[in-house]
């Protein structure tokens, strides 16, 4: 319905450059242990433009996190191309940050090491790298545990370890996985509209991050994005493209109240449940 | 750019507890400690009863004292040898001898078998090529390699240290090996994507995930590496506690014999809290297995 017509107002690509990320055609095949083949994603277009965030969603093991795997670098796709600022992803690059859906803080290193390692490999000096990991440790409230090995932690607050690590090396593309299932409730708000000052997209003139956010939180996805991408059910491609056209800057909890969230809420929900219900009739056929 | 900060978890001071939940917990630690004292006493005990039913019998000919001597003659011995010394030197310059054996063959081997593992577990050319020899060798029931080894090197250390490094080379090997193999994926991918070189990702990321695998294998190495220094003083050497064995052995003195495996165990048991300590030091990253200890 709406794929296609992409919203510009407040975001996007100005004509004449590259778009942040785009996949064209973009699958992803999978060889299982038994030795058959699976498709993890198929034929994916999507673009996301510079300062743009994207949400997608799409039922459970559908491939979302393996598409950011693909964007990232980690992983190639069999078949299509991935384009980042115009050029093909060929390997990891330094202006992308990734935050795992898993756990992936390094266990062996103190908090305050995990968030120094992404600026200390790729050549920061020890100090600057520290006062810069110390910097963000603070943003994410983490000030007091910086001496502490991540199994001392709780578990939202390794992620938050993860997201500092993140943000330390100043991505200018960032993907992130799920990255506040984790955390309670009131975290989750603090760290959303954290998330949404850091970025700084939405004003003018801004040099705003490009994030591709995946999450299965549905009013999270509206409240955060630009336009949120519903992808079907496996093999993942996307099925629709709903923009976003509430004003920001925004603040998440007071957001879900207005009368055009949820309305969106209901369209997108519409398009997702359809997905869901698929995914959820197939696993339910494996079984029997 | 001001950031709010979202406030940093503050530590929770715990609720007074009540007297009785206070009164209960130091009643648990009283019966821990108590359960600790039986532990040992029954511990002491059993050695005790054994300790006295051999010297008895051996004394009252229900076994043969000749072969199976007795604890106050082996206790005897130990004494004499500490006093007076060995026929072959010190007791003291014995047990080196061996340990400077057992310590250099177990380095090298732990660091070949490391090396090794490590680098087959991460380059799968390496280790399809050389896996099946490797398997090959490890069949071989290597002890029989000791003669060997001291027709090629001769009755000093080296034939020692080669005999254990072929014995501890291979339990680490495998066991850095399957450490490397099973790197939390999830790890190298963020470190790949945080910048980390391939070389940066060997040495930051699957060493040290490897440790808690190399560490399991270490501790039953160095047994292996002291066996091995044994047969080869066993076999023919100069010095050393296995050389105790055989010359024992050689004069029909079966209380040497059992005074030097004595020798042998404490310095074992000491090693071993040696290894313990370190791993503790070194493991600090890691949560306290509430099995451990006790
Ligand atoms: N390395 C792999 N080998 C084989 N199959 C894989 C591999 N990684 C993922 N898959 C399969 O690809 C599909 C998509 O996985 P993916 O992790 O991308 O799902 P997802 O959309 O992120 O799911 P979730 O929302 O539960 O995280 C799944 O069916 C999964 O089993
Ligand atoms: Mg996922």
């Amino acid at each position: 319905m709406n794929s296609g017509t992409l919203d510009t107002t407040h975001s996007g690509t100005p004509p004449g450059r590259n778009p942040a990320i785009e996949l064209r055609g973009a699958s992803k095949v999978f060889r299982t242990p038994s030795g058959a083949e699976h498709t993890a994603v198929r034929d994916l277009d999507l673009t996301v433009g510079r300062g743009e965030f994207v949400a997608v969603v799409g039922p459970t093991g559908c491939g979302k996190s393996t598409t950011l795997t693909l964007v990232s670098g980690l992983e190639e796709p069999t078949e299509g191309e991935v384009l980042i600022g115009g050029d093909p992803v060929t390997g990891i690059r330094p202006e992308v940050g990734f935050v795992f859906q898993q756990d992936a803080v390094f266990p062996w290193r103190t908090v305050l090491s995990n968030v120094m390692a992404g600026p200390r490999f790729r050549g920061v000096p020890k100090a600057e790298a520290r006062e810069r990991a110390l910097d963000w440790l603070g943003r994410v409230g983490l000030a007091a545990f910086a001496d502490r090995y991540p199994h001392q932690l709780s578990g939202g607050q390794r992620k938050r370890v993860a997201l500092a690590q993140t943000f330390v090396g100043d991505p200018s593309i960032l993907l992130m996985d799920e990255p506040f299932s984790a955390l309670d409730v009131q975290t989750r708000a603090l760290m959303s509209d954290e998330l949404l000052e850091l970025w700084g997209g939405g004003q003018p003139g801004g040099t705003a991050a490009s994030v591709v956010f995946v999450t299965h939180d549905l009013e999270e996805a509206i409240a955060l994005a630009d336009k949120v991408v519903v992808m079907t059910a496996g093999p993942a491609t996307v099925k629709e493209v709903f923009p976003v056209r509430l004003p920001r800057p925004r603040k998440v909890e007071s957001i879900r109240l207005e009368a055009e969230f949820v309305e969106i809420y209901r369209e997108i929900w519409s398009s997702l449940g359809e997905e869901v219900r698929i995914t959820r009739e197939r696993g339910a056929d494996r079984v029997a | 750019m001001s950031h709010e900060p979202i406030p940093a978890d503050s530590a929770v001071a715990p609720m007074a507890a009540p007297k009785r939940a206070t009164g209960r917990t130091e009643a648990r630690a009283r019966a821990a400690r108590h359960r600790k004292l039986l532990v040992l006493a029954a511990r002491v005990l059993l050695l005790a009863v054994v300790l006295a039913a051999w010297e008895l019998m051996a004394r009252h000919k229900v076994i043969d004292p000749f072969n199976f001597s007795m604890p106050s003659k082996i206790w005897d011995q130990i004494v004499q040898w500490t006093a007076h010394g060995t026929a072959q030197g010190s007791l003291g310059e014995q047990i080196w001898y061996t340990l400077y054996e057992a310590l250099f063959g177990w380095i090298i081997g732990v660091t070949g078998g490391v090396a090794l593992g490590i680098a087959l577990g991460r380059v799968r050319f390496l280790a399809d090529v050389l896996g099946p020899y490797i398997k090959i060798l490890n069949a071989l029931p290597r002890i029989v390699l000791a003669p060997i080894f001291v027709i090629w090197f001769g009755l000093g250390p080296a034939s020692k240290v080669a005999s254990a490094v072929v014995l501890v080379f291979f339990p680490v090997f495998f066991n850095a090996f399957q450490g490397a193999r099973e790197v939390d994926r999830n790890l190298v991918a963020n470190a790949r994507i945080l910048g980390a070189s391939n070389r940066r990702v060997t040495l930051q990321v699957v060493v040290p995930s490897a440790t808690s695998w190399i560490f399991t294998s270490l501790h039953v190495s160095f047994g292996f590496a002291l066996i091995g220094a044994i047969v080869g003083e066993y076999i023919g050497a100069t010095k050393g506690i296995g050389l105790l064995v055989s010359a024992s052995q050689g004069t029909f003195n079966s209380a040497g014999v059992y005074a030097a495996m004595v020798v042998l165990a404490v310095v074992a048991l000491v090693a071993e809290g040696l290894l313990t300590f370190a791993e503790r030091r070194l493991f600090r990253w890691k949560a306290v297995d509430p099995g451990a200890g006790g």
